[in-house]
């Protein structure tokens, strides 16, 4: 098993803090923009783009946002999970992919 | 930014913070740094500690190395205001503008030392395909690199996905050269908390 480290301790702060800490929207809204899952129209435009293709978000996709109700505190919220979400993901997918590639490697420093 | 919260939502405390930084700079706060002081405890606090940690907390890497990677996600990412700060911090960081400019430009074929190469190359296809292999991991390590330090590239990359996503969704506004180069002197001197 990897030893914590202050790095990974320091996001798991920063995520745990976003989906579950005091916030405008519901921690349920904010779970699935930071799973980029389960979001009906428009929103899903908005969190999509931001997890797969950020440089493409335009102010038309906050404006149907906001036109569908959503405040301004609430997309704030959002927008991060969203944000914190995707690199969450690619976080994970990268440390899972090196605990793979030397788990035989410490296997053999064990022994 | 595209929410005027994060134009004009703050506090007595924070407008007088911005004015001061307006006197003492000459120009208004960057948006990065207006983002993390918006409500803080929904993600300026926690954001600024892992993101310090990742860029400035002990680590085999060279400070840097690690805003060249920094520079080279949002690179991949297409991320205008992160690719202008890191570059020029990355530049001021190794006092070498064409290192920086040759890494963003071809990674292949660029002056720098294999292992720092084969984790930018590992970096950039996590950030594009969103997943990594194994086998990727071992070119890597394979190059010389220890498992520490993919890890800290890791936290380099996953504090860079956030906040380039963020820039590019909030809308942060460019700066001149002049301000991304002062911008790049705050953080080799006071670094991201």
């Amino acid at each position: 098993m990897r030893d914590e480290n202050k790095m990974r301790a320091a996001h798991r702060a920063l995520v745990d803090r976003v989906l579950n800490g005091e916030g405008r929207s519901s921690p349920e809204q904010r779970a699935r923009a930071f799973s980029n899952s389960g979001i009906g129209p428009p929103l899903d435009v908005l969190i999509g783009k931001i997890a797969a293709t950020p440089a493409q978000v335009t102010d038309a996709d906050f404006a149907a946002a906001q036109a569908a109700g959503f405040s301004e505190d609430q997309l704030f919220e959002l927008v991060i999970c969203a944000a914190v979400g995707q690199s969450d993901r690619l976080y994970e997918a990268g440390l899972a992919a090196l605990d793979e590639a030397t788990v035989n490697g410490e296997a053999d420093n064990a022994t | 930014m595209r929410l005027e919260i994060l134009n004009r939502g703050y506090g007595p405390g924070t407008k007088m913070l911005f004015a001061l930084i307006r006197v003492f700079s000459g120009h208004p706060p960057p948006d990065a740094a207006k983002l993390v002081f918006y409500r803080p405890a929904f993600y300026g606090a926690q954001a600024k500690n892992f993101t310090h940690e990742a860029m400035r907390g002990p680590s085999a890497w060279s400070v840097a190395d690690r805003e060249l990677m920094a520079a080279y996600v949002s690179k991949v990412n297409q991320s205008a205001f992160c690719i202008g700060a890191h570059t020029a911090t990355a530049t001021q960081a190794y006092q070498d503008g064409a290192k920086v400019q040759a890494v963003l430009a071809d990674l292949e074929s660029a002056p720098i030392e294999d292992g720092l190469r084969a984790t930018l190359r590992m970096l950039g296809k996590l950030t594009r395909e969103g997943k990594v292999s194994a086998a990727d991991m071992r070119e890597v390590l394979s190059a010389g690199i220890s498992r520490q330090q993919v890890e800290d590239a890791l936290a380099v990359c996953a504090a860079f996905n956030t906040t380039d996503r963020l820039a590019d969704a909030f809308g942060f506004e460019l700066l001149s050269p002049e301000d991304f180069e002062a911008g790049a002197k705050f953080l080799l001197k006071r670094g991201y908390r």
